[in-house]
């Protein structure tokens, strides 16, 4: 049967994994190569690198960071975060990237996506969707540049369009329960992964395994992004993992 | 040496990378020549069945033909596992390079597509390339079409209906999933691949 994935997320900024970070015995926690393989050997399914440099001086380091990342990784590696053009795309992928996730280009410019679908096919776009509830009326607002910029775009029909173009997976955040720890919005998950007939990775709220077991049963989603969670040493991967196969979701569990 | 055959349909460089952990000498290549001499040849692949009219258009599939002529070890991985067969729905005027006899075909409408994730293996014959791999280990796919099972399927998978993961028959081996990404069962999968003989 196809596993849930768990996905680990390293945010970094010039070079550098920024959240807290509390792994034993590394030798530099802040270090995405160190932290990505640490990931991978506590049993993460997949690893997220997102870019959060400010600055186009910052930003220089990533293909570095991406190259050195890649080199002792043998998980799939996705990218994202300043990713505007199909040069920037190939780029990330020559640096040993397996996927690109784009967000504010894929808004501004949708053709982005079947580009590069086109060269790199679907398996290799996740389109990101931040998605706010709207006030008082149902339904959900997709939101561009880190959730600064309201679209105005329902965040399913976004979702459906992108699937349209050519993504091949949905990275979906919860902008109410980002950071809340208060658990994945599985509403908005469901409407999303019911809505679309390619794989929804959800992000935002996870503060403790049952979470995760709620947004895989209630939520349909494929996959689940884990952040902060694991940054500060709430719960380890293995333990996670254990925690979902013992509530009956099936999980690469042993690796 | 091995030859990574380079067709124009990415992810070349995590088989490279792959390979060089386990101290192999590999090239990627699209140098017909250096295709046909190789010790043993890879062709990975992602994405549309049509990129693999390039492998006829520029003489590498009759490198490849040579190669597998003189015995040497043939591994096709997702798109070229795909490849080795008749053919693909995806594009029914691309013929294959024909070593297995069948068709890759969509997979239901009832599955999300495509089958992206961790799946386990059925092991279900002896296999050389599987040699000493766990019983249902759980390897790495990213594909909407896929291969039914055949005479040489040695794994199967199952997703929307049981089809095949590994095909294997003397020294041609083909694998849906992408060993190179998954974690130290796929680097077993290729570290059995580079100890076999031409």
């Amino acid at each position: 049967m196809l596993t849930k994935r768990i996905i680990a997320c390293l945010d970094v900024d010039g070079g550098r994994v920024v959240k807290g970070v509390q792994f034993l015995n590394l030798r530099d926690a802040g270090d995405p190569a160190e932290l990505a393989a640490a990931h991978s050997h506590a049993g993460a399914d997949e690893i997220v690198l997102l870019d959060i440099s400010a600055t186009a001086e910052k930003r220089k380091t990533l293909l570095d960071t991406v190259r050195r990342t890649a080199r002792e990784l043998f998980i799939p590696f996705t990218v994202g975060g300043g990713i505007r053009t199909l040069d920037d795309a190939s780029a990330v992928f020559d640096a040993g990237a397996d996927k690109v996730s784009i967000n504010s280009a894929a808004l501004a410019e949708p053709g982005l996506i079947t580009n590069i679908a086109e060269r790199f096919g679907s398996q290799a776009v996740i389109v990101a969707i931040d998605a706010k509830r709207c006030n008082g009326a149902g339904g959900y607002e997709a939101f561009a540049r880190g959730g600064r910029t309201p679209t105005g775009r329902d965040a399913v029909a976004w979702a459906r369009e992108a699937e349209s173009r050519g993504a091949g997976e949905i990275l979906l955040t919860s902008m109410d329960r980002d950071g809340t720890g208060n658990g994945f919005d599985c509403t908005l998950t469901r409407a999303i992964s019911d809505g679309v007939r390619i794989p929804v990775i959800a992000s935002g709220g996870a503060g403790s395994a049952t979470h995760f077991v709620e947004v895989f049963q209630e939520g349909h989603a494929d996959a689940a992004l884990a952040a902060s969670i694991l940054h500060y040493g709430l719960t380890e991967l293995g333990d996670l993992k254990q925690e979902l196969a013992a509530a009956g979701i099936s999980v690469r569990w042993p690796c | 040496m091995i030859a990574i055959v380079d067709y124009g349909a990415g992810n070349l460089t995590s088989v490279k990378k792959a390979l060089d952990r386990l101290g192999q000498t590999a090239v990627i290549t699209a140098d017909a020549e250096q295709v046909a001499r190789a010790e043993k040849v890879i062709v990975p692949g992602v994405g549309h069945f049509a990129a693999t009219r390039t492998l006829c258009s520029t003489g590498l599939k009759d490198a490849i033909d040579a190669a597998i002529g003189r015995g040497a070890p043939f591994l096709g991985i997702c798109l070229g596992m795909q490849w080795m067969f008749d053919s693909s729905s995806e594009a029914p005027d691309v013929r294959g390079l024909g070593v297995f006899h069948g068709e890759s075909v969509h997979f239901p409408a009832d599955v999300k597509s495509p089958h992206v994730g961790w799946n386990q293996l059925q092991l279900s014959a002896d296999s050389r390339l599987l040699r000493d791999m766990p019983a249902e280990c759980f390897v790495y796919f990213t594909h909407s079409y896929r291969i039914p099972v055949v005479e040489q399927t040695v794994a199967t998978c199952e997703y929307g209906g049981i089809f095949s993961a590994v095909v294997e028959r003397d020294h041609l081996f083909g694998v849906q999933f992408h060993p190179e990404k998954s974690g130290p069962v796929g680097i077993k999968l290729l570290e059995n691949f580079c100890g076999l003989s031409c």
